[in-house]
């Protein structure tokens, strides 16, 4: 982004147009009310299953002693990973330069903003006294990793939301009289958060210079909260966690995840909108590109990860791994690493498979590969201390999942799901003036 | 195992006074209070369950604390109040100048499951929770297998602590790592951390809940013990306040168990009621403590299962029978 703005593009006759184009489907229509109603029954429902869990504690969970941490935790690892994809792709590409990554930035900041809202939410679904949960505040102390991730979480979440606000403004203002066809309160809820923004360049002087420091701040912060996460369980003692490339190892892992969700959600937009006009192709190839990069790094990680322990088969080490290569956890560890990373690598080397289409398959499974990998990394360790488990009932010794526990996790996602759609349909989805402003700039280009 | 036959006598005039003096320093220095709460309580107590033989009677009999039985009106009685805050402050602080440590010879242990229940009576448990358990172990295929009874080790280098983030589970000066039920918000990071499986955590209604509740609440006993928070084993300090032995190691009928003082390098036997040398008993017997290796510094150690006096037998588990 350059710091001297040249505000000539609202003055062109294409803004007119790309306006148009992306507020095309702002507002509320059958499709929305539909969705929006599903979503909101199927809340309901695991809303019902939460209070079931507060009322009876966590033994309708699978959980007991010996593992203690289950679902949820998985769950919210996956969360804190997912979010991670806003600071990739705005911050870190955005700031080398890459022209591309200007129209899916706000997808990766609301990707961003939704998961990582949602995940302190699911750290509390796993609390046996949510209620006490001001105590981490009044209480707290700094030794615990908690602690570290409680406030890095936090201002991850307050950067993310400064990052997709802030270069909202612009847009909310342009918008403004283009909204004929949106309910009212909408137009004010614009008039509102646009705050009596007139497009000065020096207003858009300091938008720059503020959006700027967020995307350099915004670098350490989420290197922070997933080291810190990962550090939940590398501080232990267990085998299984007792790792010291953990912080690395969750970060690659979480801009896989990330990546494979922004080109889904890239994917709905493009199709749903007919904004295949913004979100080309080539943005899908480049996505493509991103993925097959980040899933590399990820793969060499888990190499290290797995190989070593492996080769010297320590003990404890060695009833781990055995569990997940060839045990009790093989299907899910071998169809997570091949269907959520190798194959996924190997087809996204060849440019067929880097289409909107291919792509946007290739991501579900990514996706749904990464929420199970969290599982594979936060359970197994668990069944195996370093003392055996005996006199105990058997549903101590073994974790299934339960329905209640299942539904309380999918209402965590229903969420995030639902933010989403909030945030993608009552607002431009692609960043009209930054297209806008590129646009002009290849017109004056072209006529030097 | 053949340690100080031939010391037993000198032990044991030697364990007399100094039980007289720990008593002593114990009720001076910290349990008067509580002493003091106890005896009222129990002889109002008594003197409730007397008049209630004999309706009609303004009077009741009452112990004080100087030993005397007295006579008050029955009107004049009121419930000794035990303050939350004191109990709170002082299962915080510990007992001044003590360093507690606990000694398990595991050539003597035959699985009786004494401890366990004592300990489950006395903290409310269900029989399958445990704040100690007696583990089947066996290091290797080819080397016997022997019973190892496995509480909470105590660490000086707690993990649990450390990851502890609202300072639920603390370490005191007297060594032992305590829980408190009103603090804890139920993360079970703890529990992650544990090396050792010491901690349980109460994920339903405790046992005893409903005959517990408006109790008093004693970190150093943790009852009423509370769902959705941790429960572990305490040493027993309720009882070191009062100058006994832990629950676990009184039961004990086969002398498993010697509790003490490592500052005063002294640890008495549960069963037999001897004491002996901390130091002497860990150097003769090889003693040893679970997975050093860790660092975790437990103030748990074990004597080896050497020359057993009893039979391995290993039965069925009766809880994996009931359900």
């Amino acid at each position: 982004m350059a710091s001297e703005v040249n505000t000539d593009f609202l003055h062109n006759k294409k803004l007119d147009s790309i306006a148009a184009d992306i507020l095309r489907p702002v507002g509320i229509t059958q499709g929305f009310i539909v969705w929006m109603g599903f979503l909101g029954i199927s809340l309901l429902a695991c809303i019902y299953a939460y209070y079931i869990q507060f009322d009876k504690g966590l033994i309708v969970t699978g959980l007991r002693d010996y593992i203690s941490w289950g679902m949820y935790i998985a769950n919210f690892v996956f969360f804190v990973a997912t979010s991670l994809v806003g600071m990739l792709i705005s911050s870190v590409l955005g700031l080398i330069g890459l022209k591309w990554v200007k129209p899916i930035a706000r997808i990766a900041e609301i990707i961003a903003v939704a998961f990582a809202a949602i995940a302190g939410l699911v750290i509390v679904s796993d609390m046996g006294r949510p209620e006490r949960l001001p105590y981490v505040f009044l209480y707290g102390r700094i030794q615990s990793p908690i602690i570290w991730d409680v406030t890095v979480v936090t201002t991850y979440l307050v950067i993310s939301t400064l990052l997709y606000f802030l270069p909202l403004i612009p847009d909310l203002a342009i918008s403004k009289g283009r909204m004929g066809h949106t309910p009212k309160w909408l137009q004010q809820t614009y008039e509102i958060l646009s705050v009596k923004w007139n497009h000065t360049p020096k207003q858009y002087q300091i938008l720059m210079k503020a959006v700027r420091i967020m995307l350099i701040l915004i670098i350490p912060t989420a290197f922070a909260i997933h080291t810190v996460t990962s550090w939940l369980f590398a501080v232990t003692l267990r085998p299984g966690w007792d790792s010291s490339i953990f912080g690395p190892y969750f970060l690659t892992g979480a801009f896989v995840a990330g990546s494979a969700a922004v080109v889904i959600l890239m994917y709905f937009v493009r199709v749903n909108y007919k904004l295949d006009k913004y979100l080309t192709t080539h943005h899908f190839d480049m996505m493509g590109k991103l993925l097959v990069l980040v899933s590399i790094v990820y793969l060499y990680f888990n190499i290290n990860e797995y190989l070593v322990p492996g080769f010297k088969m320590k003990t404890a080490e060695a009833i781990h791994l055995h569990d997940l290569f060839v045990g009790e956890y093989a299907l899910m560890f071998w169809s997570v690493q091949l269907l959520g990373l190798v194959i996924p690598i190997i087809l996204l080397l060849f440019k067929f498979f880097r289409k909107p289409f291919p792509m946007f398959v290739i991501s579900v499974f990514v996706l749904v590969a990464a929420w199970f990998k969290r599982f594979i990394i936060v359970v197994p360790t668990q069944d195996h201390p370093f003392l055996p488990i005996q006199r105990v009932p058997h549903e101590w010794m073994v974790y299934h999942p339960t329905i209640v526990e299942s539904a309380i996790t999918m209402g965590t996602i229903i969420l995030a799901v639902i933010i989403i759609t909030i945030l993608v349909k009552f607002f431009p989805v692609i960043p009209i003036w930054e297209v806008a402003e590129e646009q002009n700039e290849l017109d004056s280009k072209t006529k030097e | 195992m053949s340690h100080n036959s031939n010391d037993t006598g000198h032990d044991h005039t030697n364990r007399e006074k100094e039980n007289v003096n720990s008593r002593r320093a114990f009720f001076k220095n910290f349990g008067l209070a509580g002493a003091v709460a106890a005896v009222g309580g129990a002889a109002i107590y008594s003197g409730y369950k007397y008049e209630e033989s004999k309706p009609g009677h303004d009077m009741v009999k009452v112990l004080t604390s100087d030993n005397r039985i007295v006579e008050v009106p029955k009107d004049q009685i009121k419930d000794v109040r035990v303050d939350t805050d004191q109990l709170q402050k002082q299962g915080r602080e510990g007992l001044k100048g003590h360093r507690f440590v606990m000694v398990i010879d595991l050539a003597k242990c035959r699985n009786a499951r004494k401890c366990i229940s004592a300990c489950q009576g006395a903290h409310h448990l269900r029989p399958y929770e445990y704040h100690i358990n007696t583990l089947v172990m066996q290091e290797s295929e080819h080397t016997a297998p022997y019973f190892m009874p496995k509480p909470c080790q105590h660490c000086d280098n707690p993990p649990c602590v450390a990851v502890c983030p609202v300072d639920a589970t603390f370490k005191r000066q007297d060594g032992i790592v305590l829980i408190d039920n009103e603090r804890c918000i139920g993360c079970r990071f703890c529990i992650a951390a544990c090396p050792y499986s010491a901690r349980l955590f109460h994920w339903e209604e405790p046992l005893m809940a409903e005959s517990d509740k408006g109790k008093p609440y004693n970190i150093e006993l943790n009852i009423p013990q509370r769902k959705g928070t941790i429960t572990k084993c305490l040493f027993s300090s309720d009882r070191l306040r009062e100058g006994k032995l832990p629950y676990c190691v009184s039961a004990c009928p086969n002398g498993v168990y010697y509790f003490g003082d490592e500052n005063q390098d002294a640890v008495t036997n549960g069963t037999t009621k001897e004491t002996f040398r901390l130091s002497e008993l860990l150097r003769v017997n090889a003693g040893y403590q679970l997975m050093p290796e860790l660092g975790t510094k437990p103030r748990v150690y074990y004597l080896p299962p050497k020359n057993r006096l009893f039979e391995f037998k290993e039965e069925k588990d009766p809880v994996q029978e009931t359900t």
